[in-house]
């Protein structure tokens, strides 16, 4: 039997088996960041204990930094927090990218950006989101702490591998329709346990026609699916992508790498253990009602009668109303999710045909220096500040609120990110997770929007 | 690491679905609070009224709050706990909370990990019997007691009934001797270099970035 994309990547990566189907995998890359790894470098020296391969990781600022515009007004805490990443990187030979310098900026940005994502390559980050590097075929997943620590002493990490499930996409992306509505419409679907044990591949012709940035979308919401590893296959426009990235293999390196790549697409009569589809032909644009991913609904529809009573409480929805039409207070275009210069386009082709609602407070914030930079480049800054919205620097910024960066209590927010949790935003705040084109559609409008009805 | 063999200990349930790791533990405290204090603002914006773990008093809508639930040393939880981030503060915020053990019908994969690297017992068991167990636990006016027996993979409801769960075996292990992960890894050290050396000549590129 055939083997898939997943199975040829983990098979390659066992070291050892220990026993009860636990093996040891080896680490190709790691990355980290100041929140997830502010504890590593002390408890790793209080057990005596070195880093072991410092090559094979890398450093970055993202979830405490400011995303003010010029950085202005840092809280004192967390210049100590970026203080001691930028001292624990040098001391241990880690690559650290400064804040606001080249190649800095949210590590699911910069990853791939840098060429350090590679396919086939496991990568690791004490973060729930590194799924979105799977969008170059690699396997990567989140951890937790500990085995942070693991990693940075072993360069290894003990897994069980997971099933596999393949996720079809047929059909093709009507107009105002993106990879974030595609994967809401399967996490509302088949729930936000739904992809739980599974490493998820996502296949079919409307993933194969995604441009590399969009499948990234689509992989970096497989946590929101419940699993910790999504792929696509790499293909021509992973190479063409990642060829003369910085860290990315150079010369002789990038042509044994390429034939490498080349064979790790999942062989034709590969099987999963479990199959689902979507059709995105008809596929409206998506935006969530609830406090969990798997609460979405297509825009132009009326907010379900659901038994989840706190949750439309908590956002202060009324069953049976059209969603579309609630006013909204911020809006935020940025995150792992969606601030990729593909992304920033979308939203300023919306942003071109109007201005910010008077009412409404809304950011865009680029995901890494290379986009901000690529962006203004290009004029799209231009765009967004003569319609209204803020420029700011790079960083995660109101996606999580680590910085202080926060939506108001009961303030309402459609944001581009990943997670629409009770208090996510900050107490109180209450989050409609949408595409960067709904995003700016609703910015525009003062209110959830179909962004159908913009020109897009 | 601290061993896990067996629990008798009283039992508190809270079975929402998909409790998330940031109503665990809110980002603010992952920065700023230390490492032993984080009990005290586990589930703070559903524990305390204002949501606020340091100006709120006992929410006693929140079911964790009942009394006959105070010292509980065994959560039980509702589908996809622990979903959401990777942050392991969530895991030691319910250990600060004095919880030794959390059952549900199904966790978020890497806060699942992350309960077994601090000596916290992760159980799956099937979803009608967490809601049997949860449902008896919050009908009940004072305490009730579950007892977990890890060697023998069963939680014993206190009217004797055993449930069966599975376990990764080297999970199993590793509570039952309170071994240490990383110290494990390090004795294999020759195989790694071993696999490292192999590899550098099947892939130099991995190690030329
Ligand atoms: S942007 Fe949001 S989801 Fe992505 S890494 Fe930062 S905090 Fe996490």
């Amino acid at each position: 039997m055939g083997m898939t994309l997943f199975d040829k990547v983990w098979d390659a990566h066992v070291i050892a088996e220990l026993g009860g189907g636990a093996q040891l995998l080896h680490v190709d890359r790691h990355l980290i960041h100041e929140l997830s790894s502010s504890r590593a470098f002390p408890d790793l020296a209080a057990r005596g204990l070195k880093l072991r391969n410092p090559a094979l990781t890398i450093g970055s600022t993202d979830h405490v930094v400011t995303t003010n515009p010029g950085r202005a007004g840092a809280a004192p805490w967390t210049i100590r927090m970026i203080d001691a990443m930028r001292a624990e990187c040098a001391g241990a030979g880690v690559r650290y990218f400064d804040v606001g310098e080249d190649g800095s900026g949210i590590l699911h940005v910069i990853g791939p950006e840098l060429g350090f994502t590679l396919p086939g390559a496991t990568v690791l980050c004490a973060d729930s989101h590194t799924c979105t590097n799977g969008a170059l075929g690699a396997l990567a997943f989140g951890i937790g702490a500990s085995e942070l620590l693991h990693v940075l002493a072993t360069q290894t990490i003990v897994q069980s591998k997971p099933g596999t499930l393949r996720a079809n996409f047929t059909g093709s992306l009507p107009r105002g329709v993106y990879a974030k509505d595609m994967i809401l419409a399967l996490i509302g679907r088949v729930g936000a346990a739904g992809g739980s044990g599974y490493a998820v591949e996502y296949a079919g012709s409307a993933v194969r026609a995604l441009e590399v940035e969009a499948r990234m979308t689509l992989c970096n919401l497989s946590i929101e699916l419940g699993a910790k590893i999504g792929m696509v296959a790499p293909d021509e426009k992973t190479y063409a992508y990642l060829q003369g990235r910085r860290l990315a293999p150079k010369g002789r390196d990038w042509d044994a790498a390429l034939a490498h790549w080349q064979s790790l697409p999942g062989d034709a009569d590969a099987r999963f253990d479990r199959e689902v589809g979507l059709d995105v032909s008809s596929l409206a644009p998506q935006i969530t009602w609830g406090t969990s991913p798997e609460d979405v609904m297509d825009v132009d529809a009326s907010i379900p009668d659901s038994p989840k009573r706190d949750a439309l409480d908590y956002m202060g929805l009324a069953a049976g109303r059209p969603i579309a039409g609630t006013r909204v207070d911020r809006v935020f275009i940025g995150s792992c999710t969606n601030s990729r210069l593909s992304d920033l386009r979308i939203a300023a082709a919306v942003a071109r045909s109007g201005k910010v609602a008077a009412h409404v407070e809304a950011w865009v914030v680029p995901g890494s220096i290379g986009v901000k930079r690529a962006a203004e480049a290009e004029g799209l800054h231009e765009v967004f500040l003569e319609a209204g919205f803020q420029w700011r620097e790079p960083g995660c910024s109101l996606c999580v609120g680590a910085n202080g960066e926060l939506v108001a209590p009961q303030a309402r927010c459609v944001s581009t990110s990943n997670r629409n949790f009770v208090g996510r935003q900050g107490p109180g705040a209450r989050t409609h997770l949408a595409s960067p084109a709904m995003a700016a559609a609703a910015a525009l409008a003062g209110e959830i929007a179909d962004v159908r009805d913009f020109p897009v | 690491m601290q061993k896990f063999t067996t629990l008798t200990a009283p039992a508190a349930a809270y079975l929402k679905p998909n409790v998330d790791t940031d109503l665990v533990i809110r980002v603010e405290r992952c920065s700023r609070t230390p490492r032993e204090r984080l009990g005290d603002y586990a589930f703070e914006m559903a524990r305390f009224t204002g949501g606020n773990g340091d100006s709120g008093a006992p929410d006693p809508a929140f079911p964790l709050n009942r009394p006959q639930f105070a010292g509980a040393g065994i959560l039980v939880g509702g589908v996809n706990f622990g979903c959401g981030s990777s942050r392991e503060m969530a895991v030691w915020a319910i250990a600060g909370m004095g919880f030794r053990c959390v059952i549900a019908p199904s966790f978020g994969e890497i806060f699942y990990g992350n309960c077994f690297q601090n000596g916290l017992l992760a159980i799956r068991l099937p979803q009608a019997v967490v809601e049997a167990l949860g449902g008896a636990l919050l009908a009940a006016a004072s305490p009730v007691s579950l007892t977990v027996d890890l060697a023998r993979q069963v939680v014993i409801a206190p009217g004797g009934a055993e449930h069966r769960f599975e376990i990764d075996p080297l999970r199993k292990t590793g509570l039952l001797e309170g071994l240490d992960p990383i110290g494990l890894t390090l004795r294999r050290e020759a195989e790694i270099a071993a696999w490292q050396a192999a590899d550098r000549a099947r892939r130099p590129w991995i190690y030329n970035a």
